[in-house]
C-alpha cells in the first residue's frame, strides 16, 4: 500500500462540510423547518376536526352559498391576492428596488388585515347567531338534532389559530417593511416564505371547514 | 408563536459564518458575570444550564418515586415529616390515594420532559454537537438561549403546580399521559388537582413544546450548515447522528402534542368537547359535554408519545456507540448500519403509536398493523445491539467508568427492549396492559437505559467540560450498586405484572387490627417482591447521591485533565480543555477521516484524530502542525495509569 492511501482525503461536494448543502443560509433553512413543524400543528388540528366530524352521527352544514360562502370566498381572495403582492415584494427586493418592495409589503399587510377584519365580522356574526365553542347556534341545533356541539369548537379553534398566524405575519411583515433598508434580500424572502405558508394553510382550512359545510337546501340563506 | 428570527449575527457575519462553515468572530467572549453565566449565548454554558436544570428535576422526580414506594409498601404507616409538609395530602403523615396519584403524575412529567428529553439533547447535545462538527457555536445562539429560558419557564410552571393544585395533592392525578375525560372535566366533579393543577400542567407542557421545537430547529440547521471542511455526513460521530435524528423527531412530534394540549386546554376552560363524550356522570353531577372522543386524545398524544420514547433513548445510543468504540480501542462495528438503524428507528417510531392503544377498542386489523410495525423496530434495534457487541468482540477494553455505564446501557437496552416484543403483540398486551409489566419494561428501556447513557456521557465528557476528571473509584462504586439496583427494582416488576398487579394503584394491602389484609387476593404472592423493590429503590436512590457528590467534588478537587485524556479521535478532543469561547481558539479544524479510527495499521498511535491528514504521521490538530508536535499526541498518556 502506498503512503498515498493513508492520507485522509478532503471530499469536495457541498455535503462534505464547509459549505451550505442546500445553498440556503441558516435563517432560511430555519424558517423551512419552522414551517414543517407548524404544518404538523395544523395537521393535528385538522385531523382532530376530521376525526370528530367523521365519528359523529350528524354534522351541521350551515353555510348557505349566499352570504356565507360568497363572504368567505372574498376573504380567501384577499389572502390569495396578498400572496401575489408578497411575490411582487420579493421580486422588487431581488432587484434592489427597496421603495417598491416596501410598498408591495404594505399591500400584503393590507390584504392580511382585510382578511382579519372580514374574518372578525364573520366570527361576530356567528357568535351573534348563537354559535359558541360549547354549543351550536339555536337554529342549527333544531335542524341537526343529532349533531354534537363540536362545530363551534373546531371552527373557532382552527380559524382562531390561523388568525393568530395571520396577525403574527402582519406584524412580522411590518417589521420587515420598516427595516427594509437594513434587511438583506434573503430576510425579505424568508418573511415571504412564512406568509405563503399561512396562506397555504388557509387553502386546507377553507375547503375542510367551509366548503364541506355548504347548505345545499333550496332557498337556504334567505 | 415566536418567529425563528433571532440570531446573534449581523447579516454580514452570518454570511461569512455560513460560507466558512465554522467561521469565527460571530460574537465575542462576554465579560460580565450575567452575560457569561446566566444570559449566555455560548452553547457550552447553555448546555451546562440544561444539565443543571435536569439534575434539579431528576432529584425531585427521584424523591417522588421514593414517596410512592413508601405509600405502597407501608400504606398505613404515619411519617410525621410528611404530615408536617403536606397536612392535607398526608394527614397525620399517612399519604392519601389522591396524593399518591399526583406523585405519579408529577414524577412522570418531570422525568420524561425535564430529564429524559432535556439532559441528553439540550445538555450534552448543546455542548458537544457544535464542537464535534467543528463549529464555533450553534447556528442561532440567541434562539438557543431562548430555548433554555423557555424550558426553565416550563419547569417553573410545572413546579408551581405543586403549590397551586390545592393542599391535598401536588399536581394533577391523571398521570403524565393526562388522559381525558378526567383531565378535561375532573374539575367539574371536584376531583383534587384537576382544576388549577391541570391548567398549569398543560401550560407547562405547551411551553416545553415550543422550547423543544426551537431547540430542534437550531440543532438541525447547525448540523446541516455548520459542519467544518471535510466533515462529511458519514464522518460525523454517531453522537451527532443521534442528536440530529432526535431533533428531527422532536421537530415533527412536539407540535402535535402542542395542538393536543391547546384542544385539551379548551376542553378544560372553554367548555369545548373535543375529548369528552356525552352522558358522563359521577352519580350526582351530570357533565354537560357531548360528542367528543377520549380516544382522539390518545391518538394525538401517542403520535407524540412514541417518538418521545426515542427522543429519550437515541442520544444515549449515540453516546454509547461513541464511548464503546473509544474504550474498546476499535472502530465502531458497522458505522453505516448504525446510522441507518438509528434513522430506521426514528422513522418507524412515527407509525407505531397505536400499540399504546391496543385495549382502546381499535379494530383488530388496525391492531395487527400496529403490532407488525412495532415488532419490526426490533430489526434496527438488533442491528445496533449486535454492532455494539461486534465493537466489543476481541477488544482490549479499558474499563473506565464511562465504559462501564456504556456497557450497562447496552445491557439495560436489551433487557428492557426484549419485553417490548412481548408487549407489542396485541394478544399478550390485552392482559399485560396497565400492569407492572409495562412499568418494568419502559422504566428499563427508556428510563434507566437513557439515564445510563447520561451517566456514561457525564463521566466521559466531564474532563472536557470542566478541566478535571471525575473520581474513578467513586465512579466505580457508583456503577455497581446502580446496575444491580436498577435490575433489582425493575425485573421483579415484570413478575408482578404477570401476576396481574395494576399500575397506578396506591396500595394493594392494608393493616386491619394489626393483620395484613389484601385488597385483591390474587396480588398476595407479590408481598416479598413489593418489599424487595422498595428497599432496592431506596438503596439505589441513596447511591445516586454519591454521583452528585462526586460531580461537585470533582469540579473543584478532581484530577486535572489533559486535552485528550481518553485518547479519543473526535473534534472535542482536539481543542483545549475546557474549550475556549469560540471552541477552537480562532482556528478552524479540518477533518480528514472518519470518527472512529482506532488501531489503524501503520499509524504511530492506536488512534488517529479526525484532523490528522496522514495517519502514518503523528496526530495533529491542524494540518500545518504536521511538522511540529501535534496536540493529540503530546498528551493522553495518563489513561494507562
Amino acid at each position: 500500500m502506498s503512503t498515498e492511501a493513508h492520507v485522509g482525503r478532503l471530499p469536495a461536494t457541498e455535503w462534505d462540510g464547509g459549505a451550505l448543502p442546500y445553498r440556503v443560509g441558516h435563517r432560511k433553512l430555519g424558517m423551512w423547518l419552522f414551517i414543517v413543524s407548524d404544518a404538523m400543528t395544523f395537521s393535528a388540528m385538522l385531523i382532530a376536526y376530521s376525526y370528530a366530524r367523521v365519528s359523529s352521527d350528524a354534522w351541521p352544514t350551515p353555510f348557505p352559498f349566499y352570504p356565507s360562502i360568497i363572504f368567505s370566498t372574498t376573504m380567501t381572495l384577499f389572502l390569495l391576492a396578498s400572496s401575489f403582492t408578497m411575490v411582487m415584494a420579493v421580486r422588487a427586493s431581488a432587484h434592489n428596488k427597496l421603495r417598491a418592495a416596501r410598498r408591495w409589503i404594505g399591500a400584503t399587510m393590507l390584504g392580511g388585515l382585510t382578511f382579519l377584519v372580514l374574518h372578525s365580522i364573520e366570527w361576530s356574526h356567528l357568535i351573534h347567531e348563537g354559535l359558541r365553542p360549547f354549543r351550536l347556534a339555536g337554529e342549527w341545533a333544531e335542524r341537526w338534532p343529532q349533531a354534537p356541539p363540536l362545530f363551534g369548537a373546531s371552527f373557532f379553534a382552527i380559524t382562531g389559530l390561523h388568525m393568530f398566524h395571520v396577525l403574527t405575519g402582519v406584524l412580522y411583515l411590518g417589521v420587515v417593511a420598516l427595516r427594509i433598508k437594513k434587511t438583506r434580500h434573503e430576510d425579505v424572502e424568508i418573511s415571504g416564505l412564512y406568509w405563503h405558508f399561512v396562506d397555504l394553510v388557509w387553502m386546507f382550512v377553507f375547503p375542510l371547514i367551509y366548503l364541506m359545510s355548504v347548505d345545499f337546501t333550496p332557498g337556504a340563506g334567505h | 408563536m415566536a418567529e425563528p428570527e433571532v440570531t446573534a449575527e449581523t447579516p454580514a457575519a452570518a454570511e461569512e459564518h455560513a460560507a466558512h462553515g465554522a467561521g469565527h468572530g460571530a460574537h465575542h467572549a462576554p465579560t460580565g458575570f450575567v452575560r457569561k453565566y446566566i444570559f449566555s449565548i455560548d452553547h457550552k454554558v447553555i448546555g451546562i444550564q440544561y444539565l443543571l436544570l435536569a439534575l434539579f428535576s431528576v432529584v425531585l422526580g427521584m424523591l417522588m418515586s421514593i414517596l410512592m414506594r413508601m405509600k405502597m409498601t407501608w400504606p398505613d404507616h404515619a411519617w410525621p415529616v410528611l404530615g408536617w409538609l403536606f397536612p392535607e395530602g398526608a394527614p397525620g403523615g399517612v399519604m392519601t390515594p389522591e396524593f399518591y396519584l399526583s406523585l405519579v403524575t408529577m414524577h412522570g412529567t418531570m422525568m420524561v420532559f425535564f430529564v429524559l428529553t432535556t439532559a441528553p439533547q439540550g445538555g450534552f447535545g448543546n455542548y458537544f454537537l457544535p464542537i464535534q462538527v467543528g463549529a464555533d457555536d450553534m447556528a442561532f445562539p440567541y434562539l438557543n438561549m431562548l430555548s433554555f429560558w423557555t424550558t426553565l419557564l416550563g419547569l417553573v410552571v410545572l413546579v408551581s403546580a405543586i403549590f397551586a393544585s390545592g393542599g391535598s395533592v401536588i399536581g394533577p392525578t391523571g398521570g403524565w399521559t393526562g388522559y381525558p375525560p378526567l383531565s378535561a372535566i375532573g374539575h367539574l366533579l371536584n376531583v383534587p388537582g384537576q382544576g388549577m393543577g391541570v391548567n398549569l400542567w398543560i401550560i407547562s407542557i405547551a411551553i416545553f413544546c415550543v422550547a423543544s421545537l426551537l431547540g430542534a430547529l437550531n440543532f438541525i440547521v447547525t448540523l446541516l450548515n455548520l459542519r467544518t471542511k471535510g466533515m462529511s455526513l458519514m464522518r460525523m460521530p454517531l453522537t451527532c447522528w443521534a442528536w440530529f435524528t432526535t431533533a428531527v423527531l422532536a421537530l415533527l412530534s412536539f407540535p402535535v402534542l402542542l395542538a393536543a394540549g391547546v384542544l385539551l386546554f379548551l376542553d378544560h376552560n372553554a367548555g369545548t368537547s373535543f375529548f369528552v363524550p356525552g352522558g358522563l356522570s359521577n352519580g350526582t353531577t351530570v357533565i354537560d359535554h357531548s360528542g367528543g372522543s377520549p380516544i382522539l386524545w390518545q391518538h394525538l398524544f401517542w403520535f407524540f408519545g412514541h417518538p418521545e420514547v426515542y427522543i429519550a433513548i437515541l442520544p444515549g445510543m449515540g453516546a454509547t456507540s461513541h464511548i464503546l468504540s473509544t474504550f474498546a480501542r476499535k472502530p465502531i462495528f458497522g458505522y453505516r448500519a448504525m446510522v441507518f438503524a438509528m434513522f430506521a428507528i426514528g422513522l418507524l417510531g412515527f407509525f407505531v403509536w397505536g400499540h399504546h392503544m391496543f385495549i382502546s377498542g381499535m379494530s383488530p386489523l388496525t391492531g395487527a398493523a400496529f403490532s407488525v410495525l412495532t415488532l419490526s423496530i426490533g430489526v434496527p434495534s438488533a442491528i445496533k445491539t449486535f454492532n455494539w457487541l461486534g465493537t466489543l468482540w476481541g477488544a482490549r477494553i479499558r474499563f473506565h467508568t464511562p465504559m462501564l455505564f456504556a456497557i450497562g446501557f447496552v445491557s439495560l437496552f436489551v433487557a428492557g427492549g426484549i419485553t417490548g416484543l412481548v408487549l407489542g403483540q396485541t394478544s399478550l398486551d390485552l392482559s399485560m396492559h396497565d400492569t407492572y409489566f409495562v412499568l418494568g419494561h419502559f422504566h428499563l428501556v427508556m428510563g434507566v437505559a437513557a439515564i445510563f447513557g447520561m451517566f456514561a456521557g457525564t463521566y466521559f465528557w466531564f474532563p472536557k467540560m470542566f478541566g478535571r476528571k471525575m473520581n474513578e473509584t467513586l465512579g466505580k462504586i457508583h456503577f455497581w450498586p446502580t446496575i444491580v439496583g436498577v435490575y433489582s427494582i425493575f425485573i421483579p416488576m415484570h413478575a408482578m405484572g404477570l401476576v396481574g398487579m395494576p399500575r397506578r394503584y396506591s396500595q394493594f394491602y392494608e393493616m386491619l387490627d394489626g393483620k395484613l389484609v389484601w385488597i385483591y387476593n390474587f396480588n398476595s404472592p407479590t408481598y416479598p417482591l413489593i418489599q424487595f423493590v422498595s428497599w432496592a429503590a431506596i438503596i439505589t436512590v441513596s447511591v445516586q447521591f454519591l454521583f452528585i457528590f462526586n460531580f461537585f467534588w470533582s469540579l473543584f478537587k478532581g484530577e486535572r485533565a489533559s486535552d485528550n485524556p481518553w485518547e479519543a479521535t473526535t473534534l472535542e478532543w482536539v481543542t483545549a480543555t475546557p474549550p475556549p469561547h469560540d471552541n477552537f481558539g480562532g482556528r478552524v479544524p479540518t477533518v480528514y477521516r472518519g470518527a472512529y479510527e482506532f488501531g489503524v495499521p501503520g499509524a504511530p498511535e492506536d488512534y488517529v484524530l479526525q484532523t490528522t491528514p496522514d495517519e502514518t504521521g503523528p496526530n495533529v490538530a491542524y494540518a500545518d502542525e504536521a511538522e511540529g508536535q501535534g496536540r493529540g499526541s503530546s498528551n493522553g498518556n495518563d489513561v494507562h495509569g
